[in-house]
C-alpha cells in the first residue's frame, strides 16, 4: 500500500490553479522529495497532505485511506515547518513534549519520551532552554524530534533547511538522510534547490506551474531528464535544438550534454574533435572551472573543466583561446517530445 | 596633475553637521535622547517624588495650613474604614470593568487579527477607536441619557414588556439602584464601554504577532481547536490582555468624572483625591491617597509578571 496518493487532485485559490490535475504515489519508507521553483504547487501538495489546506477536486489518500474532510489532528502525518514553528513560549522539552500533552499522555512518560527524543537528535542538555535560546540548526532539530514524537507514519519537511548556512545546511543533509533510515517511515521533503533534493531523495518529483514535470531517481531526472524544463532546473545544461541538434548530434527535436561531460583541449589540427571554440569567459569555481565557449554566433556551450590541483598555465585557457570538445556517445541525451 | 582639478563643492552647512554626527553615533544618540530623558527624569519622576514628599507632611486643621513634618498620619488615615472602603470599592471595580473588558474585547481583537486585512481591519480599526474621537464628558453624559428611568434601555425593557427583568436587577444589593444611572451596575457599564477600545488594541497586536505556523504545527501535532486556543493562542495573547489590563485597569482607579456622573454617588478614589486636594485643600492627604492607585499598579504588575503573563514578550 503506497503511503500517499494523489488522483487527480487539483486546488484553485480564485482563479489560480496552484495544482493542476496531479497524480503520484509515494511509496512506504520513502524519501520522497517535491522539487521545483517557487510557485510551482509544491508546498500546496504538501499542505493538502497535511489537512491545512484541502483540494479543490480530486481525491488524496494517506495509507490507503480517502482524507477529503479530516482535519490535521486527525491524521497521523507531521510536518516540519520551514520556519520551525517552535513555541515561543515553552521551553525545548515542552515543544517536543506538545504531541503528546495534547492526546493526553501523562507527565512522566512524556517526558521520558522527550528524552530519548533529545538524544536522537543529539542534544540531550537543551530541554530546559527556549527556543530563542538556540542555534539555527538546534531549532530545526528540535523542531524534527517534535514532528517525530507522535511516531506519525508520514513526515513532512517544508524546505526545512533554507534558513541554514551551506556548512550547516550539507551536514542536516546527511543527518536526515541517517535519521530517515533511523525511524524508517516516509519523508516527504519539499525543496527548491536541486543539490538537496538530489543529495537525499529516492525518488524527486519535479513541479512546474502546479503539473508534474517528472518523477523519478536522482540520476533519472539528471541524466534522463523527460522535458526541457527538468533538464535546465536540475543542474546546469547545455540544451541544443533542432537544427544544432540534428547538425552537431545527429538527434531530431532537443538534445541536452552537461557540461560536465564534456572534455575541453587545446585545439590541435592533427587531432580531430567534434566540436572547436573559443573561450568567452571563464570562472574558477573550485572543483571545476566553468568555461563559456562560442561555437558559432548561435551556439555558446558550458563545459566544467575538473580541478585536479595540479592544472599547468597551457592547461587553464585563456578567454579568446582557441580549444576543441569532446565527449562520449553517452554523454548525449535525447529529450523527448520536445516540450516548450 | 598638471590639469587644474574640479574644485570640490563645499558642502553645505547640514551636510557638514550631519557628517560631524554619523561619524558620532553616540553623541547623535544622546542629543536625539536628552529631551525625553529630562521630561521623563525631571518632569515626571520630579512630580512624582513631589507627590511622594508631600504626603508626609499633614494638614493643620484648625489653620487650614500645611504643616511641613514628617510623619506617616496620612498613611494610617488611609486605613480608617471609610478611607478603606473607597480603595477597596474602587480595586474591585477596576478588576471587574478590567474582566469585562478583556473578555468583550478578546473575540473582537481576535476577529480582526486574523480575519481581516487591508480595508476591512481599517474599518475595524476606525469603528474602534470612533468613540475616542468625540469628549469623552459627550460620551459620559449620553450615557446618563441612555442609563436613564426614561433612557433607551427602559425603554426596550418596557416596549418589551419585560420590565420586571430589570427591575429585578435593579434590585440585587450593592449592585442595583433606583435607575440604570443610579446604580453600580450603571457605572460598570459605562467603565467597559469607555475603557475598551485600550483593551482591544493591544490584544489585536499581540494576536497579529502570533505565526500562523505555529497554530497549523498545534493542530499538526494533534491539537484540537480548543486546545491550541489554550495552549498558544491564549498564552501568547496574554501580553497584550496584561498590557490591555493596566490601561483599564489604572483608567479605572483613577477616574472621577464617571462615578460622579453615573452612579449611586458612592465614592471612588479619584474622586477621594479630587476633593481633597480642591475644597478641602488637604494636599498632603490628597497626595497620599493618590500613592494607593501606585501601588496597586505594581502589586498588580507584579502579580502578573509571577503568572507569566510577560514571558511571551
Amino acid at each position: 500500500m503506497s503511503a500517499v496518493s494523489f488522483e487527480s487532485v487539483s486546488r484553485l485559490y480564485g482563479d489560480v490553479v496552484a495544482v493542476d490535475n496531479v497524480d503520484f504515489e509515494i511509496q512506504s519508507g520513502e524519501f520522497f522529495t517535491l522539487l521545483g521553483p517557487s510557485g510551482s504547487g509544491k508546498t500546496t501538495c504538501l499542505r493538502m497532505m497535511a489537512g491545512f489546506e484541502f483540494q479543490s477536486s480530486g481525491t488524496i489518500k494517506i495509507l490507503g485511506e480517502d482524507c477529503a474532510n479530516k482535519p490535521p489532528y486527525d491524521r497521523s502525518v507531521n510536518t516540519v515547518f520551514q520556519d520551525y514553528a517552535l513555541f515561543p513560549h515553552m521551553n525545548v522539552r515542552d515543544n517536543i513534549a506538545y504531541g503528546l500533552m495534547v492526546s493526553g499522555v501523562g507527565t512522566k512518560e512524556r517526558y521520558a519520551r522527550t528524552d530519548e527524543m533529545l538524544s536522537l537528535i543529539h542534544l540531550p542538555d537543551v530541554g530546559d532552554r527556549k527556543p530563542s535560546q538556540l542555534s539555527g540548526g538546534q531549532r530545526q532539530r528540535v523542531a524534527i524530534a517534535r514532528a517525530l514524537i507522535n511516531k506519525p507514519k508520514l513526515l513532512l519537511l517544508d524546505e526545512p533547511l533554507g534558513a541554514l548556512d551551506l556548512k550547516l545546511r550539507e551536514q542536516m543533509q546527511i543527518e536526515l538522510k541517517t535519521l530517515q533510515r533511523q525511524v524508517g517511515i516516509t519523508f516527504v521533503f519539499v525543496t527548491h534547490d536541486q543539490q538537496e533534493a538530489l543529495s537525499m531523495s529516492d525518488r524527486i518529483c519535479i513541479f512546474n506551474k502546479g503539473r508534474i514535470e517528472q518523477i523519478g531517481s536522482p540520476d533519472d531526472v539528471y541524466d534522463r531528464p523527460e522535458s526541457e524544463f527538468v533538464a535546465q532546473f536540475v543542474g546546469s545544461v547545455n540544451l541544443l535544438k533542432n537544427a544544432q541538434a540534428k547538425h552537431i548530434l545527429g538527434i531530431d527535436g532537443t538534445a541536452m550534454l552537461r557540461p560536465e561531460r564534456i572534455s575541453i583541449s587545446a585545439a590541435d589540427a592533427n587531432k580531430p574533435s567534434r566540436l572547436t571554440g573559443w573561450v568567452l569567459e571563464h570562472e574558477y569555481l573550485g572543483p571545476y572551472i566553468r568555461y563559456q565557449v562560442a561555437i558559432d554566433d548561435q551556439l555558446t556551450l558550458i563545459v566544467n573543466q575538473p580541478n585536479p590541483g595540479h592544472l599547468s598555465a597551457e592547461e587553464r585557457f585563456a578567454r579568446d583561446t582557441r580549444v576543441s570538445l569532446d565527449w562520449d556517445d553517452t554523454a548525449v541525451h535525447a529529450i523527448q517530445g520536445g516540450k516548450k | 596633475m598638471n590639469t587644474a582639478a574640479v574644485a570640490p563643492l563645499q558642502p553645505s552647512m547640514l551636510r557638514r553637521l550631519s557628517t560631524w554626527f554619523y561619524i558620532r553615533p553616540r553623541l547623535f544618540l544622546l542629543t536625539l535622547l536628552a529631551p525625553p530623558a529630562l521630561w521623563l527624569g525631571v518632569v515626571y519622576l520630579g512630580s512624582l517624588f513631589n507627590l511622594l514628599a508631600q504626603s508626609v507632611f499633614r494638614l493643620d486643621e484648625f489653620s487650614g495650613q500645611v504643616v511641613y513634618e514628617v510623619g506617616i498620619g496620612n498613611f494610617i488615615d488611609l486605613f480608617r474604614a471609610a478611607n478603606l472602603d473607597v480603595i477597596v470599592r474602587t480595586v474591585v471595580m477596576a478588576t471587574l470593568v478590567t474582566v469585562a473588558c478583556a473578555a468583550i474585547a478578546f473575540p473582537i481583537a481576535y476577529y480582526m487579527a486574523r480575519y481581516t486585512n487591508g480595508k476591512t481591519r481599517a474599518l475595524f480599526y476606525v469603528a474602534v477607536m470612533l468613540p475616542l474621537w468625540s469628549s469623552y464628558l459627550v460620551r459620559v453624559y449620553a450615557w446618563k441619557l441612555i442609563l436613564a428611568k426614561e433612557g433607551v434601555i427602559g425603554w426596550v425593557f418596557a416596549s418589551l414588556g419585560i420590565e420586571p427583568v430589570l427591575e429585578a436587577i435593579l434590585s440585587i444589593p450593592m449592585i442595583g439602584g433606583s435607575s440604570l444611572s443610579f446604580s453600580r451596575l450603571g457605572t460598570f457599564i459605562v467603565f467597559v464601554y469607555i475603557w475598551v477600545p485600550f483593551m482591544i488594541l493591544p490584544i489585536q497586536a499581540a494576536i497579529e504577532r502570533i505565526p500562523r505556523s505555529l497554530l497549523e504545527a498545534s493542530a499538526d501535532l494533534g491539537g484540537h481547536p480548543s486546545q491550541t486556543f489554550r495552549k498558544v493562542i491564549f498564552p501568547l495573547a496574554l501580553p497584550g490582555i496584561a498590557a490591555g489590563s493596566i490601561f483599564t485597569f489604572s483608567l479605572t482607579l483613577g477616574d472621577y468624572i464617571i462615578p460622579g456622573v453615573i452612579g449611586n454617588s458612592t465614592l471612588y478614589i479619584g474622586q477621594v483625591v479630587y476633593m481633597h486636594q480642591g475644597m478641602a485643600g488637604n494636599l498632603p492627604f490628597a497626595a497620599a491617597f493618590s500613592l494607593v492607585p501606585i501601588v496597586v499598579i505594581a502589586v498588580y504588575l507584579t502579580l502578573a509578571k509571577r503568572m507569566g503573563a510577560f514571558d511571551a514578550l
